[in-house]
């Protein structure tokens, strides 16, 4: 499945190819076009310019109706006036009478549903009866029934507490393994993209910024706005010339070869370790020492005008306030100053 | 002050809120209510209890009072039917769609509740008449629109139009898109929305148009009498038999017919909101 639009402001030249059976996570700053791409997908938005293609056949053209998407809004658009069940049965209902199922069928379904949904016992219930983890559920049997082609959640937790967000986390994935549907889901929280998806697609201003597994997005970003979405990086002006890095005052030298000129470094957490190598490493004022869970975690300042960053010590390290440290870069996140917007 | 002084003659009634304004409200409300509408409806019982129920039953039951009740309380019914299918069309149309124009037809709603209900019937009444503008068309079919029912008709769907409009026009603002296009990817047709999704969500909203427009409907006289023809057993509303028995001077024949309307009435509007109740309940907002 490829494609590509041009539709102004909203989303420029997209090309997203989507394995079947993946769980895909749209991750990006509101604003970015994440949206509008999942509601081109739906077909609730015409395309400027492009194609859509499920599989070999093309969809670009073809009516909401006729699509076989699942959507689930951010906030559920259940009908009201329904019951579960029949919320559940409704895209059943309105098919044609020539391919719609015997009524015993549709209710056969519905059970099933239900009780992959975790919802058995209340299908006489009205949605305001309903908690927003509840009908959030309802909202992800009823778009099941139709068996979609592909299945797409738009901020699918983005109402619901955080409790319930990290149950309903886990239990998507658990449903997704089972049911095998290609999804697409839109979040702006990474944690949930990073936790939830096999590849997440990173969205900045309309354009894709990279498509890869957690792994790769946060190990090898492509580009500097993904370094600085993903993951909690500081991000520290500096200058770079072959293997040696400026840092305010003091240069580093670096494992491999780096961009020329003024650039960008992200740092995050784990990026500094402490060490001696005089070579590679640079002293660092420490500011605060906090204790968090089995660390002790220090904020350290590199040079007096630049952001602070942090470094995860030992539990029964002894360093204070004041103190100077040796720190080396273990992972260098570099990216040219004129590839910074 | 105790608790049990605060709360004072209406201690069932009142629980302990953190916004108070209960007493105050509720003692407006019913003072309110009694000088503009309970006091005057309770001397209009009262006179017509001058003639006693045989009485009132007499005069209800004269023939051609019985036939200006069903010309008046027929056409009040099948007017506010036509006008929450059409006041229902217009609301869509001023919602959802943006066209020159739009805010002009927006305002012209509010026509029949400004102009004077008179004005309004002499202008119907010119325009439907066998030789009028619209009424001529019609003539050679054979089908007289101004002087009979035909045209009461006509004004009483003229007076209740905004009701409809009005009463839908935010509630279909307020409707959420989503759900229409969750049903649309669910594989349901536009009728079908519109149908299964839409209209059920509009319904509390027409109902109460729909019994603002009869209540309207059923009273109104100015307009009506101009085009009605108002011939005795044909198109002859029951308002005008009022001001009839009114200029003979007799007071009690008048307020006994006016009771009897308003217990049709009353029993209608109470049928509706019955039926809105039920409505609002399944859509869950009980």
């Amino acid at each position: 499945m490829s494609k590509s639009f041009g539709q102004t402001a909203a989303v420029h030249e997209l090309d997203l190819a989507v394995r079947p059976g993946e769980l895909l996570a749209l991750l990006g700053p509101s604003g970015s076009g994440k949206t509008t791409f999942l509601r081109l997908v739906a077909g609730l938005e015409a395309p400027t310019e492009g194609r859509l293609l499920f599989g070999n056949t093309d969809a670009t053209r073809l009516a909401v109706r006729d699509r076989r998407v699942g959507f689930v809004f951010q906030h559920y658009a259940l009908f009201r006036h329904l019951t579960v069940a029949q919320n559940i049965a409704y895209g059943l209902n309105v098919r044609p009478a020539r391919s719609r199922p015997a009524k015993a069928e549709i209710r056969r379904r519905v059970a099933d549903l239900l009780d992959l949904v975790q919802l058995v016992g209340l299908d006489g219930r009205y949605p305001a009866q309903l908690s927003g983890g509840q009908r959030q559920r309802v909202a992800l049997a009823r778009a099941l029934a139709v068996e979609p082609r592909v299945l797409l959640l738009d901020e699918p937790f983005g109402a619901l507490d955080a409790k319930v967000r990290r149950d309903l986390r886990r239990w998507l994935r658990d449903i997704h393994d089972r049911t095998g549907h290609t999804t697409l889901f839109v979040t702006h929280d990474q944690e949930e993209a990073l936790e939830l998806a096999d590849r997440v697609a990173i969205f900045n201003r309309g354009r894709i910024e990279q498509v890869g597994t957690p792994d790769e997005v946060l190990d090898r970003p492509a580009t500097a706005f993904v370094a600085s979405f993903v993951g909690e990086a500081v991000r520290l002006p500096v200058d770079a010339a072959g293997y040696w890095v400026r840092i305010g005052p003091h240069a580093v030298r670096t494992p491999g070869e780096n961009v020329s000129g003024p650039a960008e470094l992200f740092v995050r957490r784990g990026d500094l370790v402490v060490s001696d190598d005089r070579r590679h490493s640079i002293p660092a004022r420490v500011l605060a020492v906090r204790r968090t869970g089995g660390t002790r975690r220090a904020e350290l300042a590199l040079a007096d005008d630049l952001p602070s960053v942090e470094v995860d010590l030992p539990a029964d390290s002894v360093v204070g306030k004041g103190d100077v440290l040796s720190v080396m870069l273990a992972t260098v996140r570099l990216f040219s100053s004129r590839s910074v917007s | 002050m105790s608790a049990a002084a605060v709360t004072g003659w209406v201690p069932a009634l009142r629980k302990p809120s953190a916004l108070p304004g209960f007493g105050i409200t509720l003692g407006f409300a019913l003072t309110y209510l009694s000088l503009i509408v309970l006091i005057p409806l309770a001397v209009l019982v009262a006179r017509a209890g001058e003639l006693g129920l045989e009485g009132v039953w007499q005069v209800a039951t004269q023939p051609r009072v019985l036939a200006a009740l069903k010309v008046s309380f027929l056409t009040a019914a099948a007017a506010s039917v036509i006008n929450a299918l059409f006041g229902a069309v217009v609301a869509w149309v001023l919602v959802r769609y943006e066209f020159p124009g739009r805010r002009l037809l927006d305002a012209a709603v509010d026509l029949p509740f400004a102009l004077p209900t008179a004005v309004a019937g002499i202008a119907l009444a010119a325009l439907y008449a066998t030789n009028g503008w619209i009424g001529a068309p019609f003539a050679p079919w054979g089908i007289k629109i101004a002087f009979t029912p035909l045209g009461i008709l006509i004004a009483l769907i003229f007076v209740g139009l905004p009701f409809v409009v009005r009463t839908v026009q935010p509630v279909l603002q307020d409707f959420d898109r989503e759900v229409e296009e969750a049903s649309a990817t669910l594989g349901a047709t536009r009728l079908q929305t519109v149908l299964r999704v839409v209209l059920p969500g509009l319904t509390p909203a027409i109902l109460t148009g729909v019994a603002l427009a009869f209540a309207r409907a059923v009273g109104e006289y100015g307009s009506v009498i101009f085009i009605a023809g108002n011939i005795p057993f044909e198109s002859e509303i029951a308002p005008l038999l009022i001001v009839t028995r009114l200029e003979e001077f007799d007071y009690a024949g008048a307020a006994a017919l006016a009771a009897v309307m308003l217990a049709i009435s009353f029993l209608t509007l109470l049928a509706i909101n019955a039926l809105q109740a039920f409505s609002r309940r399944r859509f869950g907002d009980a």
